[in-house]
């Protein structure tokens, strides 16, 4: 593996972000309408004082917090349509970059989008609600870094799936993320979940990580047990992403489909 | 539009293997798309293939470049096994074809950057320079993709496809999206860098009077097998045609064939 590699194809996105307004606008236009919504709603629901919890904080820490796994693995399924769309895909898989580096250098790209929206949405949620993300303090990095591990794992999922159907499964890229939200338990404990459904949550890194987020809040105490939860569940999702990637990209190889996607 | 001396390269023994294949075999669901086919590419050598649609010269365009996986056969590409060595082999050859395009947003400049980056061609911006100039696009090279007409695509896919200085160039219908003028300076260009530089170019076209001005040798596949091999003059021979089309509508024509 050359890093020389990973990184000379990020940079091929990165000219496509400085040049696009578009591009450049869908990475803040919709996490940015979010903060609006969910800020207004939850400024609202604060003016009702009683035993329920500080809104502000829940709503708006959660959304940031679900963002960032939702834009890492829109990071890189996205990345990757662009190169199908520009039907550039034959031109990366008859260079010397290998699969590896070219997912490399597609998670490299994600977190450079997320940087930019985060920034934004951490910058606009200090002006707008005197939200102050850094206030979980070094918890933060667990968190974002468990978040960004999944959005990873199910970016190479979506991308793995992508190139085996082609273009018949883009939708996934935007909506596949929303497919985990509910079981996530982003904005609400895992708690109110029908039974069925908390199993299922208990095996999903994000529902791990809010729970800490709220763990947190309510006694300002180290939610060690979910963060090592999370990690773990993180570890079999993203070796089962690489896998499926793999044994996909081996698949698509075999039955000439590679060819039909990059065309 | 002239080769800077600085490319050619002493042209070594033309009987050296650039290319070889024993017993390539494609089958699709119990289709079988490419047939045991066996050929060979020498140095400097332009060989072309030729066939109705169907036939499966992209298909074996393709394994070549280890874009599709072979149900059987051999591949050997600059002596190396490419299921072994597939980097070093695709870092010294290149690819372009009429059907693929590069990122429509990047200028031609920004597109030739990343592709020698990712071949780590040395002196990138000498190359890329010299490149804008032999394909007569330096003064579109700030020029977003997407606002090219397809002939200057085509030029600009070529300059990719001679970023690395590739020892053996695969061309898929190259000159398909091209008007007669462009596309006959692309062939007078591609037979001076083959002379030149020894350069061995695998060809597909449908374009006859192109194969038969650019080839050296052809194999003609019909439904996943070679039924004729040689020269253009031979293949003409053999099959009593005055022309390479006339061979081809004789092939393709026989037995109800997929022409």
């Amino acid at each position: 593996m050359k890093v020389s590699r990973v990184l000379s194809y990020t940079t091929r996105h990165l000219y496509l972000y400085r040049r696009s307004l578009p591009r450049l606008m869908e990475v803040f236009y919709w996490p940015l309408l979010d903060l609006l919504v969910w800020g207004f709603i939850s400024v609202y629901l604060s003016t009702y004082k009683g035993s329920l919890p500080d809104f502000v904080t829940f709503f708006v820490g959660a959304l940031i917090l679900w963002d960032i796994l939702f834009r890492c693995q829109q990071g890189i399924s996205v990345s990757f349509l662009e190169d199908m769309w520009s039907r550039n895909l034959l031109n990366v898989f008859v260079s010397p970059m290998s699969p590896v580096e070219y997912v490399l250098s597609l998670l490299l790209i994600s977190l450079f989008k997320l940087f930019l929206a985060s920034t934004v949405m951490i910058l606009v949620a200090m002006a707008m609600y005197s939200f102050n993300i850094f206030q979980f303090g070094v918890l933060l990095v667990p968190l974002v870094a468990n978040l960004i591990v999944m959005g990873w794992a199910v970016g190479i999922i979506t991308t793995g799936i992508i190139l085996r159907y082609g273009q018949e499964a883009e939708v996934l890229a935007w909506g596949i993320a929303f497919l985990f939200q509910p079981v996530s338990a982003v904005f609400y404990p895992v708690s109110v979940l029908p039974p069925s459904i908390r199993t299922i949550a208990r095996y999903v890194p994000s529902s791990h990580v809010f729970e800490g987020m709220r763990h947190v809040i309510a006694t300002g105490t180290f939610p060690t047990k979910e963060l090592v939860w999370a990690a773990g569940l993180n570890m079999v999702y993203l070796g089962a992403a690489v896998v499926f990637f793999y044994l996909n990209f081996k698949g698509v190889k075999k039955k000439g489909l590679l060819v039909k996607v990059g065309e | 539009m002239s080769i800077p001396q600085s490319w050619l390269r002493p042209i070594l023994t033309m009987a050296e293997r650039v290319v070889e294949v024993r017993g390539l075999t494609k089958v699709f669901n119990g289709f079988k798309a490419v047939d045991g086919i066996s050929f060979e590419v020498m140095k400097g050598e332009i060989l072309g293939i030729l066939g109705p649609n169907g036939a499966g010269k992209t298909t074996t365009m393709h394994m070549l470049l280890g874009l599709t996986t072979p149900t059987a056969g051999d591949i050997r590409i600059l002596g190396m096994d490419l299921r072994r060595n597939r980097e070093e082999i695709l870092s010294r050859v290149n690819f372009s074809s009429s059907y693929v395009s590069l990122p429509y947003s990047l200028t031609v400049r920004e597109n030739l950057t990343v592709f020698s980056r990712l071949y780590g061609v040395r002196g990138r911006r000498k190359k890329i320079a010299e490149l804008l100039d032999v394909f007569g696009i330096e003064e579109i090279k700030n020029e977003p993709t997407r606002r090219l007409s397809s002939g200057q695509i085509t030029r600009v896919s070529l300059a990719k496809s001679l970023l690395n200085d590739p020892e053996v160039l695969f061309l898929d219908e190259p000159t398909a999206s091209l008007d007669p003028d462009m596309a006959d300076r692309t062939r007078k260009l591609l037979k001076r860098f083959n002379r030149e530089r020894a350069l061995s170019i695998l060809y597909t076209s449908h374009n006859m009077q192109e194969m038969e001005e650019m080839c050296d040798r052809i194999i003609f596949l019909d439904r996943g097998r070679i039924v004729a091999s040689g020269g253009p003059a031979e293949i003409m021979a053999e099959f009593s045609g005055a022309t390479l089309e006339e061979v081809f509508l004789k092939i393709a024509r026989k037995d109800g064939g997929a022409g």
